[in-house]
């Protein structure tokens, strides 16, 4: 049980800041996701086949490879800064919170290099 | 995980509710469902029924209300004052939306009537919810006016009528608490979150062209929590019975602390 006052408690720790930056990047990169996302599925729609030998040859194209190492690593981040929030909305329990913080943090890592990597791998790899 | 189920100690279908039949005779009867709760009772939260001859009845849920309050049972408890919609006291959730007691008319309600107290605050009995931090977040926006600047020796502080038009609607909220009520994100996170209708009032100063802490004001929401809860999910504007828009004024309030940086 605490006495502190209810302003007290709502004043609480104060304005941590930085809220307003997270709500930026967020949107930023919502925003570069409209037009990566719509090269990605008009790239899926065109391409003749799905297959190894073609995804190479697409993927060593410079502006192709650009664009598809940018989609997942502007996707993983997004994702990142979402998952934030949905952690923050239904988690209070702090040693959960800051858990599930971490474990989301350090997957988006490892999911946005490896697929980072497998882009690289594909568009620099053998021709089959 | 955020308790989306009630504690079990609060669930009110577990006790059954006392039944009252309209008075013999009456040929237009409407059932009210009431949520009643004693504090000091040992009984767990239940429903009681109220039937309710609208032949004899006033227009409104309030009208109800106190019909049954005077006529059938004195016990009930909730707060009224104004029965016009300027007081804010009597906001409650209604046929499942939260509004003013004074203002829904009965007729808009097809089917029971059912009446909860405002959802997710401790309840103090009945239909009267505790508002203590509600109140207390409206007071952490300070929402009074700050200034530097003197004031002229002979006159009060000037405004254009323009500037005015911008603080009309939002200093019209009566603080009844139905929008903040209504938002699931004030729901999971009301310890932190400041909630639309303290962040309107918050709105409300930062566009008065008379104060001069507007920057204090913007730093003081620029946190993940007070502010950016808000996702944006329009509840509260949905509830407003003044058809005020804090939604909108949340938005203007990320779009000025975007804007001050760039």
């Amino acid at each position: 049980m605490s006495l502190k006052t209810p302003l007290g408690r709502v004043l609480g720790l104060g304005a941590a800041g930085g809220g307003s930056h997270h709500w930026w990047l967020q949107r930023v990169s919502a925003v570069a996701l409209v037009p990566l996302g719509a090269w990605f599925v008009v790239a899926l729609v065109t391409l003749p086949e799905l297959g190894y030998g073609t995804v190479h040859g697409w993927l060593a194209q410079p502006a192709h490879g650009l664009a598809m190492a940018l989609l997942v690593l502007v996707a993983a981040y997004h994702s990142s800064l979402g998952v934030t929030v949905i952690i923050e909305d239904y988690v209070p329990q702090p040693a959960k919170k800051l858990t599930a913080l971490l474990l989301a943090q350090f997957l988006h890592a490892a999911v946005g290099a490896s697929a980072l990597f497998a882009v690289l791998k594909v568009a620099f790899g053998s021709a089959a | 995980m955020a308790d989306f189920t009630l504690p079990a100690a609060s669930r009110y279908n577990d006790v059954p509710g006392v039944s009252h039949a309209a008075p013999a005779g009456a040929t237009r009867v409407k059932t009210f469902r009431i949520y009643r709760f004693d504090p000091d009772g040992v009984e767990k939260p239940r429903l009681d029924n109220f039937g309710i001859d609208l032949d004899h009845c006033g227009p409104m849920v309030l009208d109800a209300l106190l019909k049954i309050k005077n006529e059938v049972d004195p016990t009930l408890t909730f707060r009224r004052s104004c029965r016009e919609g300027i007081c804010g006291s009597c906001a409650m959730n209604i046929d499942g939306v939260n509004t003013l007691a004074c203002t829904k008319a009965i007729d808009e309600v097809r089917g029971d009537v059912k009446i909860f107290p405002l959802p997710h605050l401790p309840v103090v009995k009945d239909l009267v919810a505790d508002l203590t931090n509600f109140y207390a977040q409206y007071a952490a926006v300070k929402p009074w006016l700050q200034t530097r600047t003197p004031p002229p020796p002979d006159r009060e502080r000037l405004q254009s009528k323009e500037d005015q038009e911008k603080v009309d609607r939002p200093s019209a909220c009566i603080l009844c608490a139905c929008c903040s009520t209504s938002c699931p994100s004030y729901w999971w996170n009301s310890d932190r979150y400041l909630g639309p209708a303290a962040l309107l009032a918050a709105y409300r100063w930062i566009v008065d062209s008379r104060d001069e802490a507007t920057g204090e004001r913007l730093d003081a929401l620029d946190d993940p929590f007070r502010l950016y809860r808000c996702h944006t999910i329009m509840n509260c504007t949905e509830a407003c019975p003044k058809d005020l828009n804090p939604a909108r004024a949340i938005a203007e309030i990320k779009k000025l602390l975007v804007e001050r940086q760039h």
